[in-house]
């Protein structure tokens, strides 16, 4: 660790040059007032004259010689209590990162309460308990909602959180591993092994799973693609691996659906290029607020698939 | 009331006497922080930008980005629960020059490393209403576009060493391969996930 002081030279060089200037100051105000050729208000001018305008030469009002007299006695006073003057921590010793800490302090003080009793809690004790999820919204607002939506309803590329369709798993347990560790997808580009014929035939077998319109000659020839290249993360039956974050392709549920592609061309760019989604872990939350978190987004799972 | 008087009909005189006030305050205020290993000595286990981070930047820089965020986590509770620990002055000793910034119309942006992933800057800097409605930033859609040469990559990164951030010379040596071809996006992401990296875990 190194040394948060000045060097004792650089210390003493900003102390004089302060008290220098300060006492510099009081010094001109004091010679200039004594110096002034006129003690009261006369019809004296300084005999320049500009366009018939001309200047009295009448001395400072004496407010204001006050004025500055007292900001002088202001700032030696400032001075002593707070740091200024090098290495002098002033009487007081207010730190910055003491007023942080202190502030720290008191706003544990003040929620820490709160927290303890959400933390007692269970997830399903808490999504009955209003005012927990009225906090739980606004962390989910300020964390969430940037890549899952306001209503958590997702975007092309950040899945929704209201269906029924879990990447990872939708328990408790799972979401809250998720918020602690982060997840990290990896599917990797086909295209280069399936070239554009046997991207366009493995697009067709996907598309089949979940019933959608396909051709039938085209999705059988895909079908021997899948086996083998798709079937050890998305399992034989196309109904996904959530340990491997490998989505159900049978719910017809697509979470890269391009906006400006139909669901067959996001499925065949999906090939084409793979896919690196990243969930970023929000372990700097702490686990309070992640266990508030999880409770709240699987209210959002319960209230979406309700309706 | 004489020298009142000389000085104040030349104008020469006033403007020397009056740097020279100025002058204090630099003196007392600049200059002794140079000498302060507190200011001068880089966060421990900080490294350098990367040639492609250290070109992201200067996209940062030419796109404005600093006009609408800062780059500065003030010690207080209501900025440091949103972005993270408060910053030091040993983050910004190789930032030259530093982008602390002094208006937030967006957001902080000092610990930004891995906040969001890389689609989602890249989303968002592509049309940022995609993924916040609400949001008034401006798109950035030439980004995907333009790509780098890498003409200038090792000079800028030269000037760097001479001011004493320590890049090796092998760094310097492949700093145009490193960042020729990649598209300037790529080139932005890969420096905004570098922001704050170093303080992410305090």
């Amino acid at each position: 660790m190194f040394s948060q002081d000045l060097p004792s030279f650089w210390s003493a060089w900003v102390a004089v040059i302060t008290l220098g200037v300060i006492f510099g100051c009081l010094w001109l105000i004091y010679v200039v007032r004594r110096s002034e050729p006129y003690k009261e208000e006369t019809e004296h001018t300084m005999g320049h004259e500009f366009d018939g305008i001309a200047e009295y030469d009448n001395p400072l009002p004496r407010w204001w010689y006050m004025k500055f007299l007292l900001t002088i006695v202001f700032g030696l006073g400032y001075l002593a209590l707070y740091p200024g003057l090098g290495n002098f921590q002033g009487l007081l010793g207010w730190t910055s990162t003491g007023q942080y800490e202190t502030e720290i302090a008191t706003a544990e003080q003040q929620y820490a309460p709160i927290f303890a009793a959400f933390r007692d809690q269970s997830v399903d004790e808490l999504i009955a308990d209003p005012s927990a999820m009225e906090v739980a919204g606004r962390l989910f607002s300020n964390n969430c909602a940037v890549c899952h939506g306001s209503a958590g309803q997702g975007a092309y590329g950040f899945p929704n959180l209201t269906d029924a369709d879990w990447l990872y798993g939708g328990s408790a347990e799972k979401i809250s591993e998720t918020l602690h560790n982060g997840r990290l997808a990896n599917m990797p580009a086909w295209l280069t092994i399936l070239g554009d014929q046997g991207i366009e035939e493995t697009a067709h077998y996907v598309v089949s799973l979940s019933g959608r319109a396909h051709d039938q000659t085209l999705a059988t020839a895909g079908q021997v693609h899948y086996a083998t290249y798709c079937a050890a993360c998305h399992m034989p039956d196309g109904t996904g691996n959530q340990l491997l974050g490998a989505p159900n392709l049978t719910d017809d549920v697509w979470l890269y659906k391009a906006p400006n592609l139909t669901i067959h061309e996001s499925v065949k760019l999906t090939l084409r290029n793979g896919r690196q989604g990243v969930m970023p872990s929000q372990a700097r939350l702490g686990d309070d607020k992640i266990h508030l978190l999880t409770a709240y987004v699987r209210r959002l799972a319960e209230s979406g698939s309700a309706q | 009331m004489k020298a009142h008087d000389y000085i104040e009909r030349r104008v020469g005189v006033l403007s020397v006497l009056i740097l020279l006030v100025i002058s204090f305050g630099g003196l007392a205020e600049i200059v002794p922080l140079f000498h302060m290993q507190k200011t001068t000595t880089p966060v421990e286990g900080m490294t350098p930008w990367t040639a492609l981070e250290l070109e992201g930047r200067d996209i940062y820089i030419r796109e404005g980005c600093h006009v609408c965020h800062t780059q500065m986590v003030r010690p207080f509770r209501a900025e440091t629960e949103r972005y993270g620990h408060y910053s030091v002055a040993g983050e910004s000793v190789w930032e030259r020059p530093f982008l602390w910034g002094s208006k937030r119309t967006g957001p902080d942006l000092a610990r930004l490393a891995g906040k969001y992933s890389d689609d989602w800057h890249r989303v968002h800097l592509y049309n940022p209403r995609d993924v916040v409605p609400e949001s008034n930033m401006p798109a950035f859609p030439w980004l995907f576009q333009q790509t780098l040469d890498g003409r200038d990559t090792a000079r800028k990164m030269q000037l760097m060493q001479s001011m004493g951030v320590p890049y090796t010379d092998e760094q310097i040596a492949s700093a145009r391969q490193d960042v020729r071809g990649r598209t300037e996006i790529d080139a932005l992401v890969a420096y905004l996930q570098g922001l704050g990296r170093v303080m992410q875990d305090r």
